[in-house]
């Protein structure tokens, strides 16, 4: 598209309106395109706030005709999405505190220390750069039943940050590396200890990358479904809401109204978070490549 | 813990020389180590353990339940590779990839040269729009498809109704010669704006100068595309398709909260395979399951190693 809408703009010089029309042309295509992108979405909400008969009436109207917000609160109380949202909020947030400290630890040492054993450590985390989790879950299950934390949202957040965020580590890594040397010195000679220097210097000066590591942990952990749904199978009060979601549908397949406004609860604030943060988020998925 | 260290400067003084030459202090090497503990346990419990595990796993007969556990020896590789519907799971997985990779690939090349052109308006719109799916739950984006391609009152199939294309509903997610063609076109639909930024972030680095100076020897937007833009971009065309292959086995949650599989094993890819002997079985065989969680890992590492010398060869030509 963009290849041939060039080259005919060099070719129609003269006239600037003719000049723009393939741009024209272009911009409402990729709109039609992005209508097509957000359309999911878009009714998703509405059906959220449309009553049973309008959903299966009305059609393809996107506006409800009369605000129900019936919906909602059938989600959020009789199908336990209350406790669902609850769920994953504890279990974001402490994966992410536990998952950011640990990586920006491991990363410090591994970019700016010699030590033994180093070969071996970057060995196998760039080894293990790539398992899809479906290959490791039998084994996490069984470990994590043996430990006594099968069923429990502490074994959760343990299986959740143990697994992946090589990427994290390298990140932290390179850019500690980079850190030059009389910063720690100055603070070494006020009495700072190894961990001193770590915890008041260096991961304070490394806040664009902790920004980074918390945004894309944040989302996967979120956005996780596998560990989750393992770890509640038996346990209903403790699933997420990717699971609930599941559970919800299983359950009440007529129910397109709670449906949707189940799914809407879900994914509104990773939307909102998305739109007030997008410049890190790009900034956060386009490091895969730079690497 | 600062507390211990402060009373210790010396140790810390002494390590200030540049890395490399200071190896050897055992103190500051049980720093490092104490540092790197929270990674080691956790990425050693749940991550390698369990690489090495599923190796023993696949060598026994175990429900789950029980603490009995049987060594079979290859008995489950051999129920694994005789069962019909472990290599149907394999044939959809790479049918799946095959289908989703290159229109993904292609696609979001044309869309990111089109956002990077200073003429199109509304450039940030469309980023934010085609990259919105990117950042939602997969497993939610699932269940809410099966609606949207609902046969009878699903807003796909009213809106063809109505545009006079069809007469009756189509099951899009509901008949097996539909099913997995659905899921790719979700699937492209859901991951578009990911492999969008990677594309943009190639053409970034792409400096403003060599454009420059191509259009003062006079070439024009078609020359500028074909020697200067498209060669340029050849090595992150390997990359790219190498992540968008990685990434196309990783369909589990948008696969079963919008199939489950089905129908009749239409859209069973190998992890959802893996997880209905382990999981949803009502007798679970986890050797059994492991045996296919193997014999699947060691084709990631082969796609893996492509990947590798893919990379390789990019940092080559670079290089030149």
């Amino acid at each position: 598209m963009a290849a041939t809408a060039t080259s005919t703009r060099s070719a129609w010089r003269p006239g600037r309106l003719l000049r723009r029309l393939p741009w024209w042309l272009l911009t409402l295509i990729l709109i039609g395109g992005a209508f097509l992108w957000v359309y999911p979405f878009l009714w998703m909400i509405s059906a959220s706030l449309k009553g049973q008969l309008e959903i299966f009436g009305s059609g393809l109207s996107l506006l409800p005709e009369s605000w129900e917000w019936e919906n909602y609160a059938r989600a959020w109380n009789e199908a336990s999405f209350s406790t669902y949202t609850w769920n994953t909020i504890i279990v974001t947030v402490a994966s992410v505190v536990l998952v950011v400290v640990r990586c920006a630890m491991s990363g410090y040492v591994i970019g700016r220390y010699q030590f033994l054993g180093k070969k071996v450590v970057v060995a196998v985390l760039v080894a293990t750069f790539f398992v899809p989790t479906g290959y490791t879950i039998i084994p996490v299950v069984e470990i994590s039943q043996n430990l006594g934390l099968l069923n429990s949202l502490s074994g959760m957040v343990l299986a959740l940050s143990g697994g992946g965020h090589v990427a994290l580590i390298l990140l932290y890594a390179g850019y500690f590396r980079g850190i030059p040397r009389e910063l720690e010195e100055s603070a070494v000679l006020d009495g700072a200890g190894f961990f001193g220097v770590f915890f008041r210097i260096m991961l304070p000066l490394s806040g664009p990358i902790t920004a980074t590591a918390t945004l894309m942990t944040f989302l996967g952990t979120w956005n996780n479904f596998f560990i989750p749904l393992v770890f509640s199978l038996s346990r209903p009060d403790l699933r997420t809401l990717s699971v609930g979601m599941k559970a919800f549908v299983g359950e009440n397949s007529t129910d397109w109204g709670g449906m949707a406004a189940a799914a809407t609860i879900s994914l509104i604030p990773l939307v909102i978070l998305f739109i007030v943060l997008q410049g890190q988020f790009v900034k956060g998925f386009a490091g895969a490549i730079k690497q | 813990m600062t507390t211990v260290m402060e009373s210790n400067p010396d140790v810390l003084r002494s390590e200030a020389p540049p890395p490399g030459r200071k190896a050897r202090r055992p103190r500051q090497q049980l720093w490092i180590w104490l540092m790197l503990l929270p990674t080691v346990v956790l990425y050693g419990l749940y991550t390698v353990y369990p690489i090495v595990a599923s190796y023993w796993l696949a060598f026994l007969e175990w429900n789950g339940f029980t603490a009995e556990k049987t060594f079979v020896g290859l008995e489950n590789f051999q129920a694994v590779l005789a069962d019909p519907l472990f290599w149907n799971s394999f044939r959809i997985t790479v049918i799946f990839m095959l289908a989703v990779v290159p229109p993904k690939v292609i696609l979001t090349l044309l869309l990111a040269l089109a956002l990077n052109s200073a003429n199109l308006p509304f450039r940030t719109f469309f980023r934010t729009a085609y990259f919105l799916p990117v950042v939602t739950t997969a497993a939610i984006v699932g269940i809410v498809m099966q609606f949207v391609f609902d046969p009878a009152s699903g807003p796909v199939n009213l809106a063809l109704r109505r545009l006079g294309i069809i007469d009756a509903g189509i099951n899009f997610l509901g008949d097996s010669s539909y099913a997995l063609w659905t899921a790719a076109g979700v699937y492209v639909w859901k991951w578009f704006g990911i492999t969008m930024i990677y594309w943009l972030a190639a053409l970034q680095t792409i400096p403003d100068e060599v454009y420059e100076a191509a259009r003062i020897d006079g070439a024009g937007a078609w020359q500028l595309m074909k020697s200067i833009t498209l060669p340029l971009l050849k090595p992150f065309l390997i990359i790219i398709t190498l992540l968008s292959f990685e990434s196309a086995l990783k369909v589990f949650d948008l696969m079963l909260t919008m199939t489950n599989g089905g129908p009749f094993y239409a859209t069973e890819v190998v992890e959802i395979y893996i997880y209905r002997w382990a999981f949803a079985a009502t007798v679970p065989q986890l050797g059994h399951a492991s045996a296919a969680a193997v014999i699947f890992g060691l084709f990631v590492c082969v796609v893996g190693l492509f990947q590798i010398f893919g990379v390789r060869s990019v940092q080559k030509a670079r290089a030149i």
